[in-house]
């Protein structure tokens, strides 16, 4: 209890320091401004939920603020990392942790053996796998089973894993409870208050959002690949 | 880079032992273009010449490399397939993974996957064909650039189509002519392994090959970066 008091302290003394900065960022797909002039701040420690209708440029969002997406105008920084110059934007992503739409594992290897692999191509011991498989239940029947054989939940679940062991200062999620059942849902709250709670910055798009409220302190809408409103959870109809 | 190279390569090999495509799709689909080109060629047909082989018999090494060849585009859709399926691409390129390694790794598991299938298709088209061997270590070190060639130039290729709907037909299209130099040079280098009347000298073809293995392996570490970055 007394160390939960203490994060949420440095929590919120840690709130000035700016994690997203955008001004004006504008991320072309192909010739598409899929981002047309996003102004956003994200400070450090802060649960923010993005909405918006499907095109908004939520998805695009999550990924220039992971390093991919290009920075095609405007300014944008991570940190204090220009995501204008190609290294820098190389950089962004060593502490940051990206969960899209797709969970990036390979069927035909176990839940193991793609945990094992995501660990070392990220430099991380393989056996730091080990608790995280516990934590996410992933260590007994599921763990030699093929991950195309797992249900979209379960496969969900795995790529969590693969996030969690990354332990990145700011996580980015696109829909982290889509295809979740319930308790599948509440186990991907509880895990962003949890890496929250350490001092990690989560931004996250989701469609759920009566839940989504729940875990977020502040809501963004996107529409037409601009932030159109920003505030509080509790403001935000 | 060595590190992300041998990681890349073991997970692909691995990934082919669980799933058997280059055992179960690949090498049949090679082994059937052999029987078919010795279906649509007829044995009866002879050469003028004092060797009398047969039509078959002296066309083997090129039949042979076409088959390769197009049993090589399979190899190269799985292995950039697998990747590009569940967005795995993005999770490479966020893991910060040297781009060099990962070029060298894909490389390296189409390289011992078309090894594997070079060797039964090579004893294949020796039931189909009837070709003869002169020069075994010719023969071992033009498949081997040849091989080499193949697979680097043609992973390059297939990165460039790795994140298009459209990447099973434009990766043929664009690797095939960069590949045709390829193709020619493992041809008459076969030759002179195979007869000993060949009118070709073996060894700089192979040599070219070397040349050609070298120019792709450069290319291919320069250029993957960028490309994963853009695709």
């Amino acid at each position: 209890m007394s160390n939960a008091s203490s994060s949420t302290r440095d929590n919120n003394s840690s709130r000035s320091v700016k994690v997203v900065q955008l001004r004006g960022a504008i991320s072309l797909i192909n010739t598409f401004p899929a981002l047309a002039g996003v102004d956003l701040d994200v400070s450090q420690g802060e649960i923010v939920l993005l909405r918006g209708p499907n095109g908004a440029g939520k998805t695009t969002l999550l990924r220039l603020c992971a390093g991919l997406a290009p920075l095609s105008g405007g300014q944008g920084f991570i940190g204090e990392l220009d995501l204008s110059d190609r290294a820098q934007r190389r950089s962004v992503r060593q502490d940051t942790g990206l969960l899209g739409h797709k969970n990036s594992l390979y069927d035909e290897l176990t839940v193991e053996a793609n945990l094992r692999f995501w660990a070392k191509a990220n430099r991380l011991d393989p056996k730091s796998v080990e608790p995280v498989m516990d934590r996410l239940a992933l260590n007994k029947r599921l763990r030699s089973v093929k991950v195309g054989a797992l249900s979209a939940g379960q496969r969900r679940r795995t790529a969590l894993a693969v996030l969690v062991c990354r332990r990145p200062k700011l996580w980015l999620l696109d829909e982290p409870h889509a295809g979740l059942d319930p308790a599948g849902r509440d186990f991907v709250d509880d895990l962003l208050q949890h890496a929250n709670s350490f001092g990690a910055t989560v931004i996250f798009a989701s469609h759920d959002i009566d839940r989504a409220q729940q875990v977020a302190n502040r809501t963004v809408t996107v529409v037409g690949g601009l932030v159109k409103g920003e505030g509080p959870v509790e403001n935000v109809a | 880079m060595l590190r992300d190279m041998w990681l890349i390569t073991v997970k692909d090999i691995r990934i082919e032992l669980a799933s058997r495509v280059v055992a179960a799709q690949i090498l049949p689909f090679g082994l059937l273009v052999l029987i078919l080109f010795g279906m649509a060629i007829s044995p009866d047909l002879a050469v003028v010449g004092p060797e009398r082989r047969s039509v078959l018999e002296e066309i083997a090494p090129g039949l042979f490399w076409i088959t390769v060849l197009l049993s090589s585009l399979m190899a190269l859709g799985r292995s950039f397939a697998v990747e590009s399926a569940d967005g795995n691409l993005d999770a490479i390129l966020m893991a910060g993974m040297d781009p060099a390694g990962v070029f060298l790794g894909k490389a390296g598991a189409v390289l011992a996957q078309m090894i594997a299938v070079e060797i039964v298709l090579g004893f294949g088209a020796f039931v189909v064909f009837g070709a003869p061997i002169d020069d075994p270590g010719l023969l071992a070190a033009t498949v081997a650039l040849a091989t080499c060639s193949i697979a680097l130039a043609g992973t390059l290729y297939a990165s460039v189509g790795a994140g298009l709907r459209s990447r099973d037909t434009l990766v043929p299209l664009l690797a095939l002519p960069v590949l045709a130099p390829v193709l020619l040079a493992a041809t008459m280098a076969t030759r002179d392994a195979l007869f000993t009347d060949a009118t070709v000298a073996g060894w700089p073809w192979a040599m070219l090959l070397a040349v050609f293995a070298l120019l792709y392996l450069g290319v291919g570490m320069i250029a993957f970066g960028p490309l994963m970055e853009e695709t």
